[in-house]
């Protein structure tokens, strides 16, 4: 299977005032296109560090990037807001939606930036609402919503514009027990019956159990990989 | 345009803040289209074709000095002059001190020099043939119910009868009226009294004169004209300043108070409030914002989207607030006028004050919008996504 992310000896130092925090240590991680990638880790390892990476949230400090072939670490700021715009969706963990938007308009956020008339980006997010189970919430604004829903709402922003990757920050670590399996049953019907690669950061073994792969991460630095 | 709605929900995140700040720009917007057409007004005065074809000749050193009644006949014979009359402030006020009336001791010959002010000619023979006479506009008289054939007290603020009452009778021959609706406001509230009635009867006058008004031939000799008039009183004891009417009403009012000055003034401080206000509103706007920002940023909105969006939504704020107190004083000037009786004949808020006022929006828009844009454009999104 075709590799979509490749991590070449990647490294991440922060700096906080005169002191420099060394987060990611040489890391080297592949992932195939349609995986679906736990990252795992006590707090503090580097795991929302290696997704904001992989995002481009984030420039790493030394080695490289490459996501669907691009070098994503030599993109300025401009290029890496277009590239996220149409190759990455984001999952996070408290969703993070427009409180003022209803469920619908908060999806239709991503297709502002294409070139899709009003009613297209209407009609796409209609379907992604729907593939997400919420066609009768449209309307509903995030605090009408229960957080299972709110989250499903974010999957439905995150998969609107069809992106190949979905990066997910502690995506059920919010949610009670039963909407977190919702949630990860979608993400797991994306990945299988929709083809898209996950990555996703949990501290939650039930969680990682959704995955095709789980990385350990240890004070910045891979110990183990573990097939699901 | 497409980032409307957007840019509209985030403005309205915080319905009561949003509100109350624009009822704040309202009421500075609404200060700024009542005033600016103050400004206006005063700026237009004397400005209409009939003033244009008149001087006004009145004491170099103030407008309360008075000037000889011989200075007439030399005007008259400057080249140039068609006619030439005078005039005298009076200062009357009717039953109440605060009642002030546009009152003026005037020459026989007076309303020649005004085509533009309509009497009957049997008013005006009534006021020629009656010594105690008086001739009023329209609105005044509409104000205090005043007839032809009454006889009315006025009291002047300056001048005593020979007894030493400053109560004087006059008796109404005639009503005025104007045909130019620019200065109509003013003329519709004059009283005009006979000038030999008055400098007979106070002994405070003595053949002076308040000021001359001359009608030119042609109005493009306005200038030599007046150095010409001014020349005759040269190193007098009574030197003169000789202008077009425009100019005296606008130097006659610097005198009273520089109504441009003023009013820039006040403005200048209702806006700087504004500032501090609406800017305080989108920084705290903002900063509230700072992880929904930051997704935006995360789902691929560029940091110059981001710029430019909270830039839309601080002019926005002002262009809403702004156009709904200019149409606001739009709306209620007609009423302040109507409800003066006339004495303030305010023009309506024009394109000119619109303009400006648009102007002043997306100036204080884009100058409270630009700190928190610029944060808002260099947020950092690992740590606003952080809570750092």
């Amino acid at each position: 299977m075709a590799k979509l992310i490749e991590i070449r000896d990647l490294s991440k130092v922060y700096e906080r005032g005169r002191q420099k925090v060394e987060v990611l240590h040489h890391i080297d991680v592949d992932v195939d296109e349609g995986d679906f990638l736990a990252l795992m880790g006590p707090s503090g390892s580097g795991k929302t560090t290696l997704l904001n990476l992989i995002g481009g949230l984030d420039a790493p400090s030394g080695g490289s990037i490459a996501v669907g072939g691009q070098r994503i670490d030599q993109l300025g700021s401009a290029a890496l807001a277009k590239w996220r715009a149409a190759k990455v969706g984001f999952v996070f963990q408290f969703y993070n939606l427009m409180p003022m938007l209803s469920a619908q308009r908060n999806v239709e956020l991503p297709l502002l930036l294409t070139k899709l008339s009003g009613a297209e980006r209407k009609k796409r997010a209609a379907i992604a609402l729907q593939l997400v189970g919420l066609a009768d919430r449209a309307s509903h604004k995030p605090t009408e919503l229960s957080g299972g829903q709110q989250q499903r709402v974010s999957i439905a922003r995150a998969i609107v514009s069809d992106p190949a990757l979905l990066v997910c920050d502690e995506p059920t670590g919010d949610l009670d027990r039963q909407s977190a399996e919702d949630v990860l049953g979608l993400l797991r019907a994306l990945n299988r019956d929709h083809g898209k690669t996950i990555v996703m950061v949990t501290h939650d073994p039930k969680a990682a159990e959704y995955a095709n792969h789980t990385l350990h991460l240890d004070k910045g630095s891979l110990v183990e990989q573990l097939a699901a | 345009m497409k980032y409307l709605h957007l840019v509209w929900a985030s403005l309205f995140r915080r319905k009561t803040r949003t509100v109350l700040t624009l009822v704040s720009i309202i009421a500075a917007f609404l200060l700024f289209g009542l005033l600016d057409t103050v400004r206006t007004s005063f700026a237009q005065a004397g400005q209409s074709a009939n003033g244009a074809s008149r001087l006004q000749t009145g004491s170099k050193l103030s407008f309360i000095q008075t000037l000889p009644q011989s200075l007439q006949a030399q005007i008259a014979r400057v080249d140039g002059v068609k006619m030439v009359t005078f005039a005298n402030w009076f200062g009357g006020a009717y039953q109440d001190p605060h009642n002030q009336v546009f009152s003026f001791a005037v020459a026989p010959n007076y309303l020649d020099a005004y085509p533009e002010i309509e009497v009957s000619a049997a008013a005006r023979k009534a006021f020629a043939d009656t010594r105690s006479g008086a001739l009023v506009g329209e609105r005044l008289a509409q104000k205090y119910g005043w007839k032809v054939g009454d006889r009315v007290p006025l009291q002047s603020q300056i001048f005593p009868d020979r007894s030493g009452s400053k109560n004087w009778q006059f008796d109404i021959v005639g009503v005025l009226h104007s045909t130019d609706k620019k200065a109509g406001g003013f003329f519709d509230q004059m009283f005009l009294l006979n000038w030999k009635y008055f400098d007979d009867t106070t002994p405070y006058n003595q053949g002076s004169v308040g000021w001359y008004v001359t009608r030119l031939a042609d109005a493009n000799q306005a200038d030599r004209v007046a150095k010409a008039i001014d020349a005759l009183s040269a190193n007098s004891d009574h030197e003169t300043r000789t202008q077009t009417e425009q100019a005296a009403t606008a130097s006659w009012m610097k005198q009273l108070a520089d109504i441009g000055l003023i009013v820039g003034s006040i403005m200048g401080a209702v806006f700087f409030t504004l500032l501090l206000l609406s800017g305080n509103t989108m920084m705290q706007a903002v900063r509230e914002r700072t992880s929904e920002i930051a997704v935006l940023k995360t789902i691929g909105f560029s940091s110059r989207s981001v710029l430019l969006m909270v830039l839309a939504e601080s002019v926005l704020l002002l262009v809403l607030g702004g156009v709904a107190g200019l149409a606001l004083a739009t709306l209620i000037i007609p009423v302040i006028s109507a409800g003066s009786g006339g004495m303030l004949n305010l023009p309506s808020v024009g394109a000119g004050s619109w303009l400006l006022g648009l102007l002043l929006m997306a100036a204080i828009g884009v100058a409270v919008g630009a700190l928190p844009a610029w944060n808002a454009m260099r947020l950092n999104i690992v740590d606003a996504l952080a809570g750092r």
